[in-house]
């Protein structure tokens, strides 16, 4: 066990771990834009799901993943629609809205996916390389963990810092965080609720497709479909864990990807805890994380409560 | 002095109801302009359709000499009226700037906060408020919130300010403050519409509008007139306002409460060492602001919250680790202060909840079923009795008004309860006339020999209702004083947390307006 720790097998834990938080980031930044806005959008596994088959269809068809990440950000956003309409305008149960489109969602995928790869092998695709950063990439350990990695990684480790000061430095930030504390504040003064909040959905959206497109264009070559695996709904634990504060967030999803990456290790190094056991950590910690919880929550005051001019 | 503002036959209908009938009103540059009239009066809706909240279906509304186009509150806002609601609109978790600059054009796409400041800190010296701009609202005083109420409809360039009951929250020292401002306010040129039911307030305008069934019954000049008279305008028809029949005097102790103590939810003390007694024939109030721990007192006598020490007795018996049921069957009555969550179960009809609690009474079911006869029998007699306005015994109580649903709690509880009966805030919200008839039914429980503890924000009441009158803040009672002997000011000052020691600079404003 106390072999993980040490050298060459701990970078690789490292290197692993920020591998598998890039795209639980895209969906984390995403959600939490969504979820200040006052809407909880559970149906990130699901967005992430339709943006993971949507790059495989047009990489493997293509062979460009540039246009597959752009095709399946584009399907996202368009899905998002459907969720602002139910929610936005005919004010239904967030959940609910939510959950059916996670069931709509992985349906029309998996439907999809079938009638794609009717009667041959699922297609090959190439994805995303990595792009070592000149100099930085020489840094022992932190250059092969931190910059030795793909594109939109680099990118997901920005993007909290950009959510930040989106977030709390700018005046459309203040409004967003306005309308998912008390929508009326700012319909009073004759801006408008619900066009804010559709945008911070289909961001919200946007960023879940970058996860899901990244997850299958990043480390795999083919699709599967338990490729997202929860990993959707870890992101909305982790923003509750984080007590929707943006670098708490980003805490917890470390938290989450670390244990995997351990998870991931462990199994192949042989250690002889099941690794079964590896594999629930995350979701293990994300419990206890919850019921933890005890400090003063920063969870939106209007969250999840449809906006109505009484 | 030209007007800012005029209305003309402005008409509003919802349904088969007009709240607003041919409503014409002017208000002048630099006044403060009362709207006056009972709950119901289309005082609310008037001021909606003023902000753009609502579309009036007729009329026109001229501000500074133009037709205005009133389409929402942003259109109000943009051509210079400003909202400040009863219930603020605040984002708890923002500070004070915050709340004041949010969604305003100018702040640039970075918040460019220091501008901002310069210009809210320039307000907040004219008007004269006093006020940390980088405090959240949630460490505010109610009083300091509605400040930041004022000053956001200012920041936003308001000229024509409309208050909706504005000190229905603030006790008399605030009030008074907040009249202080708005004073300051008038003398810089704006003009301000409040919206009242309370006399102290109206007497202090310039001119007073008042309304009847949504009909403007005449706008006075306030300097010109009485506050009866504008009473007697408002309601219609002289108003006899009942006091408590001092001949009949307290008898022996029925509730003693000694040395209460109670914890709250996040470890503070809500109740903090309480003793008080209640007698026989007696009334005893309690004032203070809500939020003082009125609620958990309530609940304390009611069985459903426990006490860390200290304790009650009731009529003798030492009550031990209560429940509400127990506290049912010793014959206390409570009627709640959130008529509508606490008192009721409003998808329910008015039959049904008049035996909610008591639906185990043999008298009211056969066997394991409710006995509906019976029932509807009793509701149909007490719908009657308290004169309650409905189709039927069956109708939802969600579909009746405050004052016909708070006739049918007094109905179960006077119909229960025997010995005690606890009221709080029993005539919140209720026009003159429907408080006067609660008042008249508790004033009969006394003359029956009920002990009754009667907590209300309306100090004139409970100065003519009560025998004695216990002042609680922040779950301490600061004194209990006899109603004969005792004056608003002190009343408030107690309230504000002072116990005897009172200040002479301080505005007396309220005992001025209660002896005109």
């Amino acid at each position: 066990m106390l072999e993980l720790f040490q050298g060459p097998l701990f970078i690789s834990i490292l290197a692993a771990m920020v591998r598998i938080a890039t795209p639980l980031l895209f969906s984390a930044m995403g959600e939490l834009v969504t979820q200040r806005a006052g809407i909880w959008n559970i149906s990130v596994e699901g967005t992430m799901l339709l943006g993971a088959v949507v790059a495989y269809v047009i990489a493997s068809s293509t062979g460009s993943p540039w246009l597959a990440l752009l095709v399946a950000v584009l399907a996202c956003a368009l899905l998002s629609l459907i969720l602002s309409f139910v929610t936005i305008v005919l004010k239904s149960e967030q959940f609910i809205a939510g959950l059916a489109l996670n069931l709509l969602a992985s349906g029309l995928t998996l439907f999809w996916f079938q009638t794609y790869i009717i009667g041959r092998d699922p297609p090959k695709f190439a994805g995303f390389e990595a792009v070592e950063i000149p100099y930085l990439s020489d840094i022992p350990v932190l250059g092969t963990v931190l910059f030795s990695q793909r594109v939109l990684t680099y990118v997901s480790f920005l993007l909290p810092l950009a959510v930040w000061f989106f977030l709390y430095r700018t005046r459309y930030g203040l409004e967003v965080r306005c309308v998912g504390e008390n929508p009326k504040a700012l319909d009073v003064k004759g801006l408008s609720v619900g066009g804010r909040q559709c945008l911070a959905i289909m961001f919200g959206s946007v960023m879940s497709g970058f996860g899901g497109a990244f997850l299958m264009l990043g480390y795999s070559d083919r699709f599967v479909p338990d490729l997202i695996a929860g990993r959707g709904w870890l992101v909305v634990v982790a923003i509750i864990a984080g007590n929707w504060m943006p670098f708490r967030v980003v805490g917890a999803i470390f938290i989450f990807a670390l244990l995997e990456a351990i998870g991931i290790h462990a199994q192949v190094v042989g250690v002889s805890i099941p690794h079964h056991v590896f594999l629930v950590l995350p979701y293990v910690a994300s419990l206890v994380l919850l019921a933890g919880l005890r400090s003063r929550t920063h969870q939106p005051v209007a969250l999840g409560i449809p906006y109505r001019r009484e | 002095m030209e007007n800012l503002l005029s209305v003309q036959n402005l008409t509003k209908r919802f349904g088969a109801v007009t709240a607003n009938d041919n409503v014409d009103l002017d208000v002048r540059k630099g006044e403060i302009h009362c709207l006056f009239g009972e709950n119901g009066a289309g005082k609310s809706t008037l001021s909606a359709c003023l902000y753009g909240y609502y579309r009036a279906d007729s009329g026109v509304i001229r501000f500074k000499g133009q037709v205005a186009e009133l389409n929402s509150p942003a259109d109000a806002l943009r051509l210079g009226i400003g909202m400040v609601h009863q219930h603020f609109v605040l984002v708890e978790n923002f500070t004070v700037l915050e709340n004041i600059i949010v969604g305003s054009p100018d702040l640039g796409i970075l918040l460019s906060k220091s501008a901002a400041r310069r210009k809210v800190e320039e307000l907040c010296l004219r008007c004269g408020i006093e006020l940390d701009l980088d405090r959240e609202i949630w460490q505010l005083s109610v009083g300091e919130q509605q400040w930041v109420e004022i000053l956001k409809a200012l920041y936003f360039g308001a000229e024509l300010l409309i208050l909706d009951e504005p000190t229905a929250v603030l006790t008399p020292q605030q009030s008074d403050q907040l009249f202080v401002i708005l004073d300051g306010m008038r003398r810089q040129g704006l003009s301000i519409i409040l919206i009242s039911h309370k006399l102290r307030e109206v007497m202090q305008s310039d001119r007073v509008t008042i309304l009847r069934k949504g009909k403007v019954v005449a706008t006075v000049e306030t300097s010109t007139t009485t506050a009866e008279a504008i009473t007697a305008l408002m309601v219609g028809h002289k108003v006899t306002k009942r006091v408590s029949d001092r001949s009949v005097t307290p008898g022996r102790e029925v509730l003693v409460v000694d040395r209460a103590v109670a914890i709250g939810e996040w470890g503070e003390e809500v109740l903090c060492d309480v003793n008080f007694t209640i007698a026989e024939n007696e009334i005893l109030g309690l004032a203070g602001v809500a939020g003082n721990g009125q609620k958990e007192l309530f609940e304390v006598l009611m069985g459903v919250r426990t006490l860390s020490s200290g304790g009650f007795h009731l009529n003798g018996e030492a009550i031990v680790a209560p429940t509400s049921r127990e506290m049912l069957d010793r014959g206390v009555g409570l009627v709640p202060d959130d008529r509508f969550r606490e008192g009721l179960i409003p998808e329910f009809g008015i039959a049904e909840n008049l035996v909610l609690g008591w639906q185990r009474k043999p008298e009211y079911r056969r066997g394991p079923f409710l006995d509906r006869g019976k029932i509807n029998a009793l509701a149909a007699h007490k719908i009657d009795e308290f004169r309650i306005v409905a189709a039927s015994a069956d109708l939802p109580v969600e579909r009746l008004s405050g004052g016909n649903a708070q006739r049918v709690i007094l109905a179960r509880e006077f119909l229960h309860a025997r010995g005690l009966l606890l009221a709080n805030q029993p005539t919140r919200g209720l026009d003159v006339a429907a408080s006067e008839f609660v008042y008249e039914k508790i004033l009969e429980k006394r003359a029956e020999g009920f002990a009754v503890l009667l907590a209300s924000e309306e100090l004139d009441d409970l100065l003519r209702l009560c025998d004695r009158i216990a002042v609680i803040f922040k779950g301490k009672i600061m004194g209990i004083v006899q109603p004969g002997e005792t004056t608003l000011l002190e009343l408030g000052m107690m309230m504000a947390g002072n116990a005897s020691n009172l200040g002479g600079q301080v505005n007396d404003f309220s005992s001025k307006a209660l002896r005109q």
